[in-house]
């Protein structure tokens, strides 16, 4: 891709249809002209989502071989599988901006993009899996539900596809939770334990407010977003609070109230230091989390060279003629009538 | 990592009576593995009773301009519509 900078009259005119196209929430495909910066932009923004969700799998994935019912297991895997599928829409979605699949893969292993900090964050007991169901995936609804209607095409479109399938996520992380919380002693601690970790983190998910989020306004701009990071999280609280009370759970705030006036939840400041030390690298897992995605892709290396070769070597038996098949075939019929008389000659 | 796999469109027949449509695309080393990464990524709930691969550099699209004058004939032809005729108040079944 060639950096475009409007210099030359057809440049203004391109980057003012562009302009006008995104104004008119109109949406922008693959091979439409669009501005450098609009394109890095989502690179990033897609790449770091395609990434959370493969990172993703780890924390969740830690608890399918005990899970407490061959019930909760096949939920847990199917939703593990979901994750899976997101991140390969969403790395499809990023390749129509001319980014190969190898390059993206290469700059996670490598630590040049981001994955959601939320991963980072060990899944100590089966009620986290609950925890992160319920809060994690429910904060990543509130963020996703507005990307439907992104401005860039195949972004969108595989945010549709995500959301459809998120909501199963919650709900099953709801459902475990409301099931421990109802459960015995220990297992309602064990609920109120998770919450506890997880709620904080969550509301985190959102990104800093709104002053320091370096790409918000940008963003806003161009549609990539619709809502600011702070409006999406007053949004999460409004939804959650409710939620929280019917589990019987509360949530580690206790600046948490109705406020009249604003119609909105209010809640207590959040610990912005650990976040940006988590993004940093210094959270409990990231470490683990980015060993353990090298060491897959590299275990699963064999795995994409047999395919390639065995496709390579299909390909090298189909063009080396018709001519060959039908001998195959020919020899084939052969066989088939001297294990007949074979057959024949034996009764 | 992918070998340069080559990239593949999916088109998706939701059920009998529809026509297939598009998917989203996916890496693959062959056709036979593209149909079964497609059935895993995109069929996982029932949706689908059919599915097409192809290979996506054998696609050929129009440029994608709205302003392309390649569908400009198809503007000053109002009289393809039905909207276009004045039919007698009353007049039925037609």
């Amino acid at each position: 891709m060639v950096a475009v900078t409007p210099e030359t009259g057809q440049d203004r005119a391109l980057a003012a249809a562009f302009e006008a196209a995104v104004a008119a929430d109109e949406r922008v495909e693959p091979r439409d002209w669009m501005p450098e910066e609009y394109r890095a932009s989502l690179v990033r923004q897609m790449a770091q989502h395609a990434h959370s969700e493969i990172i993703g799998m780890q924390p969740e994935a830690n608890w399918i071989t005990r899970a407490p019912s061959l019930r909760r297991k096949a939920i847990l895997m199917a939703k593990v599988q979901d994750e899976a599928g997101h991140g390969l829409y969403l790395y499809s979605a990023a390749e129509t901006l001319g980014t190969s699949r190898d390059e993206l893969l290469d700059k996670l292993h490598s630590g040049r993009q981001k994955y959601s900090s939320i991963f980072n964050y060990p899944t100590l007991t089966w009620a986290d899996v609950g925890a992160i169901g319920w809060l994690v995936d429910g904060a990543a609804i509130t963020n996703q539900v507005p990307l439907c209607r992104c401005s860039y095409g195949p972004y969108a479109r595989a945010m549709v596809r995500i959301c459809k399938e998120e909501s199963f996520h919650q709900r099953q992380g709801y459902e475990l939770l409301l099931a421990l919380s109802k459960g015995t002693e220990a297992q309602h601690a064990m609920a109120q334990d998770a919450v506890d970790r997880w709620w904080w983190p969550s509301l985190m998910m959102f990104g800093p407010p709104d002053d320091e989020s370096a790409h918000s306004a940008q963003s806003m701009a161009w549609r990539i977003k619709r809502h600011s990071n702070d409006e999406l999280r007053q949004r999460f609280v409004d939804i959650a609070v409710p939620q929280s009370e019917a589990l019987g759970l509360t949530l580690p705030d206790p600046d948490i109230r109705w406020n009249e006036e604003r119609g909105h939840y209010d809640f207590g400041a959040i610990d912005w230091t650990e976040f940006w030390e988590v993004l940093k690298g210094n959270g409990p897992c990231n470490e683990q989390r980015i060993t353990q995605r090298r060491r897959a892709h590299e275990e699963g290396a064999w795995v994409r060279e047999a395919a390639a070769a065995h496709a390579e070597k299909q390909a090298r038996a189909h063009a080396e003629a018709p001519a060959q098949a039908d001998a195959d075939a020919a020899a084939d019929a052969d066989a088939d009538a001297h294990a007949q008389q074979h057959e024949e000659a034996r009764v | 990592m992918t070998q340069n796999w080559p990239l593949w469109e999916v088109f998706v027949r939701s059920r009998r009576g529809l026509s297939h449509t598009h998917a989203g695309s996916l890496h693959a080393p062959d056709a036979e593995m593209a149909l079964r990464n497609a059935r895993d990524l995109y069929t996982r709930r029932n949706e689908g009773v059919s599915i097409w691969v192809v290979p996506s550099a054998q696609i050929t699209a129009s440029s994608p301009d709205e302003r392309d004058p390649f569908f400009a004939p198809a503007a000053d032809k109002p009289y393809r519509h039905p909207t276009f005729y004045e039919i007698p108040e009353g007049v039925r079944h037609l």
